[in-house]
């Protein structure tokens, strides 16, 4: 069974190209760039100082944005969400503002060893700034961090838990909310990287008891250089600005400033408003779309995909062998081969997959591993797709020249 | 040249089966090469004798680019005087970034044959790894380090 959502999107129109990397971004539909030309064509103006119908239109089309975007994971008001370029930067402001005027020397932050450059280095910053200890929280071969493996780790000096949703290179999905649930028993707060999860699933902030969660827009149909910080209130209210300017103030003198109240606060400068558009328009689509559906099809195709994967003995999977512990991500290595050599020769047949470490270099070593290929699926890849990669894939070694 | 053609021509061979990849029982300088993002990691070591590339040799890991760049640098280079070498390094590289004619490119011999990684910016820096740290390596030894 195959399905039509491809018509959605321009990218795709008159050529068999087949898109494997949604992990690193997803393909935008036209209405996503639909609603990011209407905004620029109908109200292109900085939002929220005019004083003239396009800029308030601008403005309520930004406003707009973050309802939508607060109702799509369950926040409790729209001052909970803040806009800023991307998963890094959202992370990289909670490190700098909460990290840095909360950790004491002495206390400990506790992170994942599969977690993405962008929640890693953060920490590193705020641990050595403010001598503070890095935990990391390792995982099995399948990816799975065990109960004890947190509850040793976790513990009355632990002030920062934070851990990724859905691994990048693994796919597998971490236990969330049973570790929000320790942690916050233990006094400290949860920051969830959801960069590869709230594309692929009902992400609600008050069921995984999260206290931060961080995503892109890009990686959800959405356009590049628009992100998402969710934050509780009371947490976000207490937090000194990230980034400080225009926009995000009260009152400013000489010498002092007081701020502006949530969200603009860590709002600083003029705003991506056509970004905020695109990223209202991408929620309405996956709305459309349809959680369940997504899901289905990623499931569906990810079983066809690792069992043609697992006919060929010289390729090694990475991670867990139910394909329903994957999200869509496929990891792996061709023996002889090296990554970058397959992507490189499966480009030649219009197969675009990601090699390398995957910025995610600690768990590349913890796997034992070089560098990987990964193949990552959306709800909008096809069975015909899966078969034919599969198709040129058991050809790699022989362009590659081993018999 | 088609990426597929170029890896079955030349890359191929050079990588499954090079000439060079071993050790030197005593050689005048080694150097590690590193790109850390591709985990590309070679060992190249050289024997220079009067100002004369006697012999060389590389070992380590990576992409069949890097280690067949490796390889046909090596067949290229030794009886060089390391100015000669020097100057085919930067010939190289030029070619990868598409400012080299085409005489610096024949020269190259059979590494001309990469010529097109120049279209492929993510293979740069694995074809580029060998030449780069040959020319670390003979910068070094004039410098008397």
């Amino acid at each position: 069974m195959n399905n039509d959502f491809k018509k959605d999107f321009a990218i795709f129109e008159g050529n068999d190209i087949i898109y494997f990397d949604n992990a690193a971004t997803a393909q935008r539909p036209r209405k996503v760039m639909e609603a990011m030309t209407t905004f620029n064509d109908t109200c292109n103006a900085n939002p929220l100082r005019g004083l003239y119908d396009w800029s308030v239109r601008a403005t309520a089309a930004y406003e707009e944005a973050r309802e939508k975007t607060a109702a799509f994971i369950g926040a409790q008001t729209s001052e909970e969400i803040i806009f800023t370029r991307n998963a890094t930067e959202s992370l990289n402001l909670v490190a700098y503002s909460y990290g840095l005027s909360h950790i004491k020397e002495g206390d400990e932050i506790v992170i994942s060893v599969m977690e993405h450059h962008s929640n890693i280095l953060p920490w590193q910053m705020v641990a050595r700034e403010r001598k503070a200890k890095l935990v990391f929280l390792e995982c099995d071969e399948e990816g799975t961090i065990a109960r004890e493996e947190y509850e040793s780790k976790i513990t009355d000096k632990t002030k920062i838990v934070s851990i990724m949703q859905v691994s990048n290179v693994l796919g597998v999905t971490n236990p969330v909310r049973e570790i929000a649930d320790y942690a916050h028993a233990k006094g400290a707060v949860v920051i969830v990287d959801g960069a590869q999860s709230v594309p692929h699933r009902a992400v609600d902030v008050q069921a995984l008891h999260a206290d931060f969660l961080a995503f892109s827009a890009h990686k959800m149909c959405g356009p590049m250089g628009m992100g998402v910080l969710y934050g509780k209130k009371e947490l976000l209210e207490d937090m000194p600005p990230f980034l400080t300017g225009g926009e995000m103030i009260e009152y400013v003198t000489r010498e002092d400033a007081t701020f502006a109240e949530l969200p603009h606060k860590f709002e600083a400068g003029t705003v991506n408003a056509q970004g905020a558009a695109g990223l209202s328009a991408a929620i309405d689509y996956l709305r459309d779309v349809g959680f369940d559906r997504i899901r289905e099809t990623e499931d569906r195709l990810t079983k066809r995909l690792m069992a043609g994967m697992q006919e060929l003995p010289y390729i090694t999977i990475c991670g867990a062998n139910d394909p329903l512990l994957h999200s869509g991500i496929v990891t792996f290595n061709i023996e002889g081969c090296h990554p970058h050599d397959v992507s490189s020769v499966l480009d030649t047949e219009g197969i675009c997959i990601r090699a390398g470490h995957h910025c995610a270099q600690p768990l590349m070593k913890h796997l034992g591993v070089q560098s990987t290929a990964r193949a990552s699926l959306y709800f909008y890849n096809t069975e015909e797709e899966v078969d034919r990669f599969l198709e040129k894939l058991g050809k790699v070694r022989e362009w590659l020249g081993i018999k | 040249m088609e990426m597929k053609d170029l890896y079955r021509e030349i890359v191929n061979e050079h990588n499954l089966y090079p000439s060079h990849k071993k050790d030197l029982a005593d050689p005048t300088i080694v150097l590690q090469g590193v790109n850390p993002s591709c985990g590309d990691d070679i060992n190249l070591q050289l024997l220079v004798e009067n100002d004369t590339i006697a012999d060389a040799a590389f070992n380590g890991s990576g992409c069949a680019i890097s280690q067949a760049s490796a390889d046909m640098m090596i067949d290229l280079i030794i009886g060089k005087k390391t100015d000669d070498a020097l100057r085919l390094a930067e010939q190289f590289m030029g070619m990868i970034k598409g400012t080299a004619t085409r005489d610096e490119i024949e020269e190259l011999e059979e590494a001309a044959a990469l010529e097109d990684i120049s279209h492929m910016p993510a293979r740069v820096k694995c074809a580029n790894l060998a030449w780069r740290t040959m020319k670390e390596e003979i910068e070094k030894l004039q410098k008397g380090e």
